[in-house]
């Protein structure tokens, strides 16, 4: 159990002023209702949305990709105050999670990504599901979306590259998902691909990219399972931009970042485990598991710490690595009989 | 007498002034993005990235000052050779500088490790040395003392120079276009020195 001491985090960096005010304007006027004897319905006062631990700054959220989402984002669940679906690290503020993005349709720059992205379309949307299901089909996002309340999260993101972030995402649990398509008792694995959209991602038309497009991730079936594994549709209390995998992302976060693919417009359920990108373009570098474990070695980056974004250089938070990013507690048993450091 | 007249030319003095102001023009820019914060969220690992790529720019750039003479005939390009192999040596300094303060903290036994362990890294750091040397032996005096041997030590340069492009692949992952061109342009030096080697000796 990690007990935080209160000077840890300043309520500023949680909540927005504005946000905290309304709150106690709230507050206020609740118990002015109620002493005046009137009672009315709770959502009266507001959108749980008010509640949120973050919400994107103003005059920065995004525009929805189409006018249905503004009504799934009506209603969110706030984060829970305790981990492991929140941290009370401090967030990566807005303007570093949506700017420092590997995301390499759209080139290798960090910049790259929120710079290249603006003609990237996602409505239409639709993801195919394939493979050892009962009802394989290929759905519109909005349907997929439908059957599920949006909740808030508060994970840390780690990279192989050393570095990590805090994002609170919007969406809601793999988990939920995958069980309304009824799996067989022959799915073994999920996996993943990420859309291909030439005209829009220069990464993709570049001469000398070396990946064979469309980016492919996968998970074992316990793993997508997890209670920690999560589909982001939004983060920031907002809807994703293009650069943070627009419109639904994958999020695993006791594994290395690149394994949270973006953009998913195909999940295919299967017995035999799929090849997936990075393990296939240097398999001594990036493994099928890709656990953030700070004891496994690396060929091209040290594991044991991590720089926090954002840094200054004069204020550079550069931490200790924690085995399966901190989330031990959740993630370990499923790795129980296995040599970590053979299946990296 | 051609480089008494040639030194007669108005505005020539200027020159070695004039190359080693544009050559702090980089760092300059770095400076100003420091205090205006505009390296980004990750400034120690920006500024890793742009020094090295300097440190290859003007490593190409005085790799071509040679064949730049030879193929126009003008002694400008050579007079300013020592200086910008200096200013190459100036920039992998201070990227080697960033490397261990910013990235590794000075953290002394993971230095160590890296610079062994992480093949990029070694390579990386061989060039650094061989810099290091060119840059000790580059004045008037060790030019006269070592006599021949200056010019069989300074073609270490061209190791370097591979060695660099090689250590520039470390941050390359999913596209290889930034090494194939620094790749083709010292491909293309090399090239021009052996073809002049070969024509010349046949």
């Amino acid at each position: 159990m990690l007990i935080k001491k209160p000077s840890d985090i300043q309520p500023s960096e949680i909540t927005p002023e504005s946000v905290y005010r309304r709150r106690r304007e709230f507050l206020r006027d609740s118990a002015a209702l109620l002493a005046g004897g009137a009672m009315l319905p709770p959502l009266a006062f507001g959108q749980q949305g008010d509640a949120l631990k973050a919400a994107a700054p103003p005059g920065l959220t995004r525009t929805p990709p189409a006018t249905w989402w503004e009504d799934k984002f009506e209603t969110i669940a706030p984060a829970p105050s305790e981990e492991p679906f929140y941290t009370a690290e401090s967030l990566t503020p807005y303007q570093d999670v949506t700017r420092y993005n590997n995301f390499y349709e759209f080139g290798m720059d960090k910049s790259d990504p929120s710079n290249r992205s603006s003609a990237f379309q996602t409505d239409p949307w639709s993801i195919e599901i394939s493979g050892e299901v009962a009802k394989p089909g290929t759905y519109h996002l909005e349907d997929i979306l439908k059957p599920h309340d949006l909740e808030e999260r508060v994970y840390r993101l780690r990279c192989v590259e050393a570095w990590s972030m805090v994002i609170p995402w919007i969406g809601f649990p793999l988990a939920d998902m995958i069980r309304r398509f009824e799996p067989t008792s022959r799915a073994q694995y999920v996996e993943f691909e990420t859309i291909i959209q030439p005209d829009t991602m220069p990464g993709i038309r570049s001469p000398f990219a070396i990946v064979d497009w469309p980016y492919r991730e996968g998970l074992r079936m316990d793993e997508a399972m997890n209670e920690l594994t999560f589909m982001a549709v939004g983060l920031y209390g907002s809807f994703l931009p293009a650069q943070n995998g627009a419109p639904i992302r994958l999020v695993v976060p006791w594994k290395y970042g690149f394994k949270s693919i973006k953009s998913i417009v195909r999940m295919h359920f299967r017995e035999t485990r799929p090849n997936t990108t990075w393990n296939d373009l240097q398999a001594n570098e990036y493994g099928f598991y890709a656990n953030v474990n700070p004891a496994v070695h690396h060929p091209r980056w040290r594991q044991d710490t991590e720089r926090r974004l954002p840094q200054t250089l004069f204020s550079r938070q550069i931490i200790p690595t924690r085995l399966f990013n901190g989330y031990e507690e959740q993630v370990a048993h499923m790795y129980q009989d296995m040599d970590l450091a053979r299946h990296y | 007498m051609t480089s008494a007249a040639s030194r007669a030319r108005p505005g020539l003095g200027l020159l070695k002034p004039a190359v080693f102001s544009a050559s702090l023009l980089p760092l300059a820019w770095l400076f100003w993005r420091i205090a205006a914060n505009d390296l980004g969220p990750d400034p120690a690992q920006e500024l890793a990235i742009a020094t090295g790529e300097w440190t290859l720019r003007l490593l190409l750039i005085t790799l071509s000052l040679t064949p730049l003479r030879q193929l126009s005939g003008r002694p400008e390009f050579v007079r300013v050779r020592r200086m910008a192999g200096l200013f190459t040596l100036f920039y992998a300094a201070i990227h080697f500088f960033v490397w261990m303060s910013l990235l590794l903290a000075f953290r002394w036994s993971a230095i160590g490790e890296e610079l062994v362990e992480r093949p990029f890294i070694s390579m990386g750091f061989a060039s650094l040395l061989i810099l290091i040397a060119l840059g000790i032996t580059s004045t008037r005096a060790m030019v006269r003392r070592m006599g021949k041997n200056w010019k069989r030590l300074h073609r270490l340069i061209y190791p370097a120079a591979i060695l660099g492009v090689i250590h520039l692949s470390w941050i390359l992952r999913t596209d290889l276009g930034e090494a194939v061109l620094y790749g083709s342009i010292l491909t293309l030096l090399l090239g021009y020195r052996l073809w002049r080697w070969l024509t010349r000796s046949a």
